[in-house]
């Protein structure tokens, strides 16, 4: 779990991929971090505006290596059609964070005001447990995650690091008709 | 075209004729029945029958790399397709053009662990450039188009296609595309060349070294190369897989180096000011310790994979495309720098490399009473058939005595498993190599142990009578791991003699192969004769070897590449 952007083991990166919506294009992404000793910090993956690609957001923890080495490895495999990293400075992250509070009913009123204060909320009560979701940049999850351990974190679910650069920029999907064919 | 309708099998072997396959190498099973079906009879491609599909991944190699086309491989599924991850490994490594394919157990049966089933795509992704697994007989077409466009294209490599035996029976109509269209396969990435800061960089160098891997072999490039060479008068190393990619009998060529290259040659990469890099990627096995190669020297680095530049080194000025287009422009690039600036004067550093090669020559003394040395033996091969053979080894010590000895002047003449290191190579290679060069004179250079890890391939060979030579440096040890253990195991010799087993002549003739034996200068000079003179099937020479023969110059693992033990 990623929590904090420098960790003395090295710096992040966040890598965004493009690629192919086929079986096994997970299994040949995560075996190529782990055979290069690539560490995943985290990895999401859902739809996008293509139903023919997927887009992948990597956060890499590495060390001593070079995260242009990382790229180039990505993009040699044949599923990955596009694959860069995006720079800190222009980044949108987000995460999602639930999280299964125990603590007395009488403790409630604190908490929904702590929700609130990081524009989380409540998402299901029960008698001695409720759930706080919340989203945010990996560094305001960590300290809410901070905040709400006191009251007795019963369960604790983050889905690591979806990102977009700001700007025009894009890794868009090729169209598939404008593709130049290979001889 | 139009369509015609015929089953999956039947299409996997038209693919296999647009392709222009004419040999495939492989052993019928079970899951894969349907497709031996439909070649037999088939006339081309000729199905070369092997005894173990690891044989025939490597034949098919061998006859990749001799000829320059795709090679092609077949394995049942389960165990016939778990044999051929070796030669795969292999192929990934060395970058060689391979085309496996695997037939599976039928779609209702994959993941139920059923007979002779194995998730070979899932195994073989680390060690293929890509891989399919065809659940859709109407892919089939699209699917091979594109396994053959990306075996070959770019920096070249193996690639699995893995078809469930129902789908080999199912019916398509069929048509093989001209063109493939994959968005993720990109080859080569070209960023805008720096030929200019290239050039400029050669044209300040007053010590540079030529470094040749096995990407000028990959892009025939060795006539640009060579004239590249001559202009500049530079010195010229390879690797193992760039012996050939420059005449070695060149007065500036210094040969092989690294772990057990010539001291001269290791000398001018650790003096060089500048090594301009050209396909070939840093293996340990060249730089020795990392942090002290090359210390003075800038890097240009011409390569057709992004993702070798600046991986183990750090590139000056990278240069990433294809060899045989971008090298003549680096060369007009530099020929202008030369006519702008002037020439620099190499001189003084082509007399103080020639000075390193007086005084630490590559060298042997064999008496004429005492056993036989190695270096002698491929010395010796070497001059009496006029180094006109293509060369296949093993791989071990006598895998490094014949990369020394064995002058190579032409590319495509000296076959080995280089990145993998996979003993056993030497005779499924030649088998390869003389059937993609039916006139070519094949030698192979074996030890006694590789040669026992494949040598039920003999029948392959015999049954096609093949004049394939092979010569076995027969020192019953596994002798480079002896020699590992001698220098730095305290010479205990753990598991390392080999029983003189078993006899070879013999295991010649029951195979029907022609069975010699030497063990002096005079039965040497003899067998090598009667050798040549057998264009009759193959030939297997158990040459007796002094044990303790080592190969020197070496730089133990994680040395300085000047810090050499031996051949002073």
């Amino acid at each position: 779990m990623e929590r904090t952007e420098t960790r003395p083991n090295g710096a992040t990166h966040t890598i965004s991929l493009l690629v192919e919506n086929k079986p096994g294009v997970l299994h040949r992404i995560a075996g190529l971090f782990s055979r290069r000793g690539y560490n995943i910090a985290s990895l999401t993956v859902g739809p996008t505006e293509v139903p023919a690609y997927s887009r992948m957001t990597i956060v890499v923890r590495l060390g001593s290596k070079s995260v242009e080495q990382v790229v180039r490895q990505v993009q040699k495999l044949v599923p990955v059609v596009e694959v860069r990293e995006l720079s800190a400075q222009d980044l949108i992250e987000r995460e999602l964070l639930l999280a299964k509070i125990r603590t007395p009913e009488r403790n409630h009123a604190e908490l929904r005001a702590l929700a609130e204060t990081y524009e989380a909320t409540i998402v299901d009560v029960s008698p001695d447990a409720l759930v706080v979701e919340a989203s945010g940049t990996a560094g305001k999850l960590d300290a809410l995650e901070e905040r709400l351990r006191p009251f007795g974190i019963q369960e604790l679910c983050r889905s690591g690091r979806i990102a977009l650069e700001r700007g025009f920029k894009t890794l868009a999907p090729p169209s598939l008709k404008s593709l130049p064919s290979q001889k | 075209m139009a369509k015609q309708k015929m089953t999956g099998a039947m299409a996997v072997l038209r693919a296999l004729q647009a392709e222009g396959v004419e040999h495939i190498f492989g052993i019928p099973g079970g899951a894969i029945l349907p497709l031996y079906d439909a070649l037999h009879g088939a006339g081309t491609p000729k199905h070369i029958l092997v005894r173990h599909e690891q044989v025939g991944g490597h034949a098919a190699e061998g006859y990749a790399l001799a000829s320059g086309k795709v090679g092609v491989c077949l394995g049942t599924s389960g165990p016939g397709a778990t044999n051929l991850v070796t030669p795969i490994a292999d192929a990934y490594m060395d970058s060689v053009p391979l085309v496996a394919i695997t037939a599976n157990v039928s779609r209702p049966f994959i993941g139920t662990d059923a007979f002779q089933e194995a998730d070979i795509t899932g195994i073989t992704v680390p060690v293929t450039k890509h891989n399919w697994l065809v659940t859709d007989v109407e892919e089939l077409p699209r699917v091979l188009k594109e396994a053959f466009y990306i075996a070959r294209t770019g920096r070249p490599g193996p690639v699995l296609v893995d078809i469930p035996k129902d789908v080999l029976n199912s019916e398509l109509e069929f048509e093989y595309p001209e063109t493939v269209s994959i968005p993720g396969y990109h080859p080569p990435v070209r960023e805008e060349p720096r030929l200019k800061d290239a050039a400029l960089l050669i044209r300040s160098s007053t010590r540079p070294v030529l470094y040749l891997g096995g990407g000028v072999r990959t892009s025939d490039s060795h006539r640009e190369v060579f004239a590249f060479g001559e202009f500049l008068g530079a010195p010229v190393v390879t690797t193992v897989h760039g012996k050939g990619a420059f005449p070695e009998t060149h007065p500036l060529c210094l040969g092989m180096f690294g772990m057990h290259g010539a001291r001269y040659a290791n000398y001018a990469v650790q003096g060089a000011d500048l090594l301009i890099a050209l396909g070939a990627r840093f293996d340990d096995r060249v730089t020795g310790k990392l942090a002290t190669f090359a210390p003075e020297a800038k890097i240009v680095h011409l390569d057709v994979d992004p993702a070798e530049i600046s991986k183990l080194v750090t590139a000056t000025v990278p240069l990433v495309g294809d060899l045989r287009q971008l090298l003549p422009q680096l060369h007009e690039e530099v020929r202008r720098a030369f006519d702008a600036h002037g020439r620099p004067d190499l001189g003084p550093w082509r007399r103080r490399v020639d000075e390193w090669r007086e005084k630490h020559p590559l060298r042997y003394r064999q008496e004429a009473q005492e056993p036989l040395l190695p270096q002698y033996v491929v010395d010796t091969l070497w001059k009496k058939t006029g180094g006109r053979a293509i060369v296949t080894t093993g791989v071990g010590a006598h895998q490094m005595f014949a990369a020394q000895w064995w002058k190579t002047s032409e590319p495509r003449h000296f076959i080995t498993s280089g990145g993998l290191g996979t003993m056993g190579y030497c005779l499924p290679a030649a088998i390869g190599v003389q059937l993609a060069r039916p006139d070519a004179l094949v030698i192979g250079i074996d030890g006694d142990g590789s040669f026992q890890m494949t040598l039920q391939d003999l029948a392959t060979a015999s049954e096609h009578r093949l004049p394939i030579k092979i010569f076995i440096l027969n020192n019953l040890f596994l002798g480079m791991v002896r020699q590992w253990q001698e220098l730095f195991y305290s010479e205990r010799y753990a598991e390392t003699p080999l029983a003189d087993l078993p006899d070879l002549v013999k295991l010649a003739d029951a195979y029907g192969c022609l069975g010699l034996r030497a063990r002096t200068v005079d039965e040497l000079d003899r067998v090598i004769d009667q050798a040549l003179a057998n264009d009759k099937g193959p030939t297997i020479v158990d040459v007796r070897i002094r044990p303790e023969e080592k190969v020197y110059p070496m730089v133990p693992a994680g040395a300085p590449l000047n810090d050499m033990i031996g051949g002073e």
